[in-house]
């Protein structure tokens, strides 16, 4: 026994505002981005359902928005602010820096991140970041029209080019390269704890695959961030300063004939999209690590082919700085890089696919248990499969020239991170709770919340395909004007009325979440059997993680089921000598 | 949240991992030490100014090829003669750096005067630098050269102007480092990054200096 | 008769063997997944057979190169997906807790190398396939003869423009831009070879002929779509695009804006008229002649 290690404990520091508020702590820090993350979510949700009702009941009088319907330039501002919210402010921030920065100290080992000032630095950087974003609705002009993607020159030429392209594309593009800033600092803080903090036995191929996940997206955060900052800078410049980065010369917009000299718009896709495509990824990593995490420990075996997976995790990172150009097939590129991004944009298929068949098997001769959380990650194996597949027809530039900038891509991609990934942050929610919280969610109100979202997420978003193979264009604030659509507008109705029944279900998982907070039923140390570090840990977690008392590792993270011991799991922190005989 | 508690004794029966020896340094060993923050070792600085340089140089990376498509594009990139002091400038830098390896030569001897006073006069270099460059843009607006007149001059500015930020960070790291008030970090190790990071601002100039040069 | 250990040890097997039985799951989530997957299967395939809401028929000759790739990968995909889907509802409902133990394997290298190589085989080589269709819209130039129409996007509104008889574009000047007084393009009004340029809101090509678009925007980026050509170039304000191809059907089509270009993108259309190549000959007399009064 340890009784004469020394034991250095650290407490928690006195005082509400140091200690919830300006918190140094991992745990409060990543709570306070989950939380920021579900604030994002549900605006989102909202401005999504602003969305469905426009396009299917144009007329509908909706309150906040002038004479009670919703414009053009309104339906434009909804769209953009709300895949801005998603992408960055759920999908960045909730996967990684809020369960990250949770658990990946505990799953190593460690009593802090590398950096906790740092880290609440990042957190306080990123809401700063959100309030700019959202402040852009409420000044003059309103809040940007020119998607989260904010092409040039739309986004650079001001508000010649359309309402909102004023103050309100300005603060978008602070509002993001201040994201920018939080999301470099929070990368360097979860390389520098991986590397350097892991406890005694900790080798790298004994890491959950949940660590592999976060780490990889931290070195791909690092990469592919900076690229983003630099963007914003320029076209900042190009809004305020007259420059021309991204704005050719002689453009008449508007009547108005511009002075600028001969920048280019595809430079600004160019450099967007080199971030772009690594933030997906980004968005997919972690939750992929989840998912695997949650299937073994709930098939009660161990993940199948451990190094297999952390190859095709460290694959996917390096490949997605690779395929940009996919999203610039039609856009007047080289028409042979064209070809070269295709083959890439293929081939970084193949991680995904290796995954999911690991995923498969890490099922197959299991003893699955159909918790909430397990319910999830089975889902999100369903809609990885589907969303991945539609991306095939995508990744050539010959179906991409039908394809691009139709239903069909909202369809792919919403799939893939509005589902998938989603899917993964509901998982980890329901698995993690009872350490977070020392209470255990209502299973019953999870399952029923599991199986409406995920009927509900296919309805929505299958039909989003056939739309796409009809020819219906992204963005278009109504569906009125173009002739061909005019048969498509059941399908429209179908998925609005999906998207609402959708959204419903989700009020079941704020009321259990909340709920659960204060009269969920007491959860046990370790009510999962599970095998890794975070399991080790009392409920509440201590202050510093382990109270002094660091766990050495002596195996891997997933001994599930293995033949000749009592119990069907081995904690990671066990000695060998201890672990019961069968 | 669950409120704070004192959990020993839980810790008993999960730690069966034999008393494991903490990886991480207990600080002189004291027992029932309370600090407010736990230990770290020094190698994750070492390992954090890697990482940031790492994600800085993407996005110097990101301007520089801005700049070489911007300038591919098209025959409206207009050259402009560079301010001649900033060959006095990246001399100064240079000096720098050199002046820096010294200071923390001297450190690691053991002359603790001699350190301060090779840092201090890096610090000084560094200042120098920056109002060299402040002094290069002047004299860019004074030949008519602004920020807007050409791609080539927008890019001069704003690559100088990031560089000059960074290089800002960079004087006080050395600032903070020779106040010597340094709380969670040794002097060794903060000498150590605060070198990487300048040695990094220098290789980093004379790359741009030379693509300003070369590219005009 | 058996001893009161046996009939001990009896019972304790049997009450064993109930907990085990009794600790096994329940087999409803297994078949819930197994119906909800089972539905997106079938009405997936069902749909995309079905041809309800599908592409339009293909009116050029890439057009149908596109078809087929596009069939050639749903048939793959189409393949990929059910077998997937299926068997992650078989593995869930074969595999859910029964009271047994599961079963210890930490992975196959066999079958990592085998499903690594067959899938990457499949999607290069797809890639690869795809690579010619690709080829005839932006590789090699248009046939020689063929007809130059430049396409222009400004905020909200499409322009065609058709060089004269002499087969000349004249200059344009964007200070000249003035759509109130007829000049939307601001074409020269100084340059002779401009006089007789056709500038319309519709497009009008002549079947079987080879056509080559000039893609070209006065503004921000929008993007020249139109279903049944299989065709989309975007249009960047900057650049000219060219985007070569032949149309085989007479007919009217419509052409969509497909890049977001502000408020008025949702109803920036026009429309194509594929006319019989003497029709169309006669529609561009027609112009010239008008135009030559002016």
């Amino acid at each position: 026994m340890s009784a004469h290690a020394p034991v250095h404990h650290t407490e928690a520091p006195k005082g509400w505002f140091r200690h919830y508020i300006f918190s140094l702590d991992h745990k409060i820090i990543g709570t306070q981005y989950i939380l920021l993350g579900l604030s994002a979510v549900t605006i989102g949700v909202i401005l999504s359902l602003f969305m469905r009702i426009h396009l299917v009941w144009p007329n509908a009088h909706i309150w906040g928005f002038a004479n009670g319907i919703v414009s053009p330039e309104d339906y434009l501002r909804v769209v953009t602010m709300h895949g801005t919210l998603m992408v960055f402010f759920v999908l960045t921030t909730v996967p990684q820096s809020g369960f990250g920065n949770y658990f990946l100290p505990i799953q190593i080992g460690a009593p802090d991140m590398a950096f906790p000032t740092i880290n609440m630095l990042s957190f306080w950087t990123t809401l700063l970041a959100m309030l700019v974003l959202l402040s852009s609705a409420f000044v003059p002009g309103g809040a940007s029209i020119s998607g989260w993607t904010a092409y040039a020159p739309l986004s650079a030429v001001g508000q010649i080019a359309g309402p909102g392209l004023g103050l309100g594309q300005t603060l978008w593009v602070i509002s993001i390269a201040l994201f920018c800033g939080g999301s470099l600092m929070s990368a360097i803080n979860f390389i520098g704890t991986t590397i350097d903090l892991r406890t005694k036995g900790l080798s790298l191929m004994r890491l959950p695959l949940t660590v592999w996940g976060w780490f990889i997206t931290a070195c791909v955060a690092l990469l592919a961030f900076g690229v983003l900052l630099a963007a914003c800078i320029l076209l900042l410049l190009d809004r305020l300063a007259k420059t021309s980065f991204f704005i050719p010369a002689n453009l008449d917009v508007s009547g108005v004939l511009l002075h600028h000299a001969g920048g280019s718009p595809l430079l600004w896709q160019h450099l967007f999209w080199f971030f772009g495509h690594p933030e997906v990824y980004i968005a997919i990593l972690p939750g992929m690590g989840i998912i695997s995490h949650v299937l073994s420990t709930f098939s009660r075996k161990p993940v199948f082919g451990y190094k297999a997976m952390v190859y095709s995790l460290s694959a996917i990172g390096f490949l997605s700085f690779t395929v940009w150009g996919h999203h610039m097939f039609v856009s007047g590129m080289n028409p042979y890089s064209a070809l070269a991004f295709s083959i890439l944009t293929l081939v970084i298929g193949v991680p995904s696919a290796i995954k999911t068949f690991n995923w498969l098997g890490t099922l197959w001769g299991g003893r699955i248990h159909f918790t909430a959380a397990m319910l999830f990650a089975i889902g999100f194996v369903s809609v990885f499969v589907t969303g991945g597949l539609s991306g095939i027809f995508l990744a050539q530039p010959a179906l991409d020239l039908y394809l691009h900038d139709t239903y069909y891509v909202i369809g792919h991609f919403h799939l893939i991170m509005g589902v998938a990934a989603i899917f993964a942050m509901f998982a980890a929610t329901y698995y993690w709770f009872p350490k977070m919280f020392g209470r255990h969610m209502n299973e019953t109100l999870g399952k029923v919340h599991f199986w409406c979202t995920f009927v509900g997420v296919y309805c929505i978003f299958m039909p989003m395909h056939y739309l796409g193979y009809a020819g219906d264009p992204r963005r278009y604030s109504s569906i009125e004007s173009v002739n061909y659509l005019i048969p498509l507008h059941p399908v429209h109705y179908f998925i609005s009325v999906a998207a609402f029944f959708t959204a419903s279900a989700q009020l079941l998982f704020y009321w259990n979440f909340f709920w659960s907070m204060r009269h969920g039923k007491p959860a046990e140390r370790n009510p999962w059997h599970a095998t890794t570090l975070e399991w080790a840990v009392p409920t509440p977690v201590p202050h510093d993680n382990f109270a002094g008392r660091y766990p050495t590792v002596y195996r891997g993270p997933y001994e599930y089921s293995v033949p000749g011991a009592a119990d069907d799991y081995i904690p990671q922190d066990i000695a060998p000598e201890l672990v019961a005989k069968a | 949240m669950p409120p704070h508690t004192t959990v020993t004794d839980e810790i008993e029966i999960i730690s069966s991992g034999g008393g494991a020896k903490p990886p991480l340094p207990t600080g002189g060993g004291d027992d029932g030490q309370r600090g407010e923050r736990p230990e770290m070792p020094q190698r994750i600085y070492i390992t954090g100014i890697t990482v940031a340089m790492a994600g800085i140089l993407m996005f110097f990376m990101a301007l520089v090829s801005a700049f070489i498509v911007r300038k591919g594009l098209g025959s409206d990139w207009h050259s402009f003669p560079i301010p001649r002091i900033l060959w006095a400038n990246t001399a100064i830098l240079l000096v720098s750096s050199l002046t820096l390896s010294y200071a923390r030569r001297l450190f690691k001897r053991g002359d603790q005067p001699g350190f301060r006073h090779w840092w201090a006069v890096t610090t000084v270099l560094g200042l120098f630098f920056l109002v060299g460059q402040l002094i290069a843009w002047r004299q860019m607006v004074a030949t008519g050269f602004y920020l807007a007149s050409n791609a080539s001059n927008s890019f001069f500015y704003v690559l100088t102007a990031a560089h000059g930020l960074h290089l800002l960070g960079g004087i006080i790291a050395l600032l903070f480092v020779g106040w010597g008030r340094l709380r969670r970090l040794t002097l060794a190790t903060a000498s150590e990054i605060a070198g990487y990071y300048w040695h990094f601002m220098d290789g980093l100039w004379v790359f741009l200096f030379l693509l300003l040069l070369l590219g005009r | 008769m058996a001893t009161n250990e046996e009939l001990k040890a009896r019972r304790s097997r049997a009450k064993a063997m109930v907990l085990r039985k009794s600790s096994a799951g329940s087999a409803v989530p297994a078949v819930m997944f197994a119906i909800v997957i089972g539905v997106l299967v079938a009405s997936t395939l069902f749909l995309h057979f079905d041809h309800i809401w599908w592409f339009p028929p293909a009116i050029t000759p890439v057009g149908h190169q596109i078809d087929h790739q596009f069939l050639l990968t749903f048939i793959v995909t189409g393949i990929v997906f059910v077998l997937a889907q299926l068997t992650l509802a078989w593995m869930v409902f074969r595999y859910r807790d029964q009271g047994h133990k599961a079963h210890f394997v930490r992975g196959s290298h066999v079958l990592e190398v085998a499903w690594t190589t067959i899938t990457l085989v499949i999607f290069v080589s797809l890639g690869v396939m795809a690579a010619h269709a690709w080829g005839e819209v932006h590789f090699g130039g248009p046939a020689p003869g063929a007809l130059q129409v430049e396409v222009t996007g400004v905020q909200f509104q499409w322009n065609f423009r058709y060089p004269g008889p002499d087969g000349k574009f004249g200059r344009i000047v964007p200070a000249d831009i003035d759509a109130s007084v007829g000049n939307p393009l601001g074409l020269d009004p100084n340059d002779p070879e401009g006089k007789l340029n056709i500038v319309t809101p519709s497009l009008y090509l002549p079947v079987n002929r080879p056509i080559v678009l000039m893609i070209r925007s006065q503004d921000v980026i929008h993007s020249f779509f139109v279903r049944e050509l299989r065709i989309k170039q975007d249009a960047v304000p900057g650049l000219v695009i060219p985007v070569h191809f032949t149309v085989n059907k007479i007919g009217t089509y419509e052409i969509t804006c497909n890049q977001l270009c502000g408020l008025g993108h949702y109803h920036m259309h026009a429309f194509l008229h594929v006319l019989s190549q003497a029709d169309f000959a006669q529609w561009e007399k027609k112009q010239w002649a008008s135009l030559s009064t002016q």
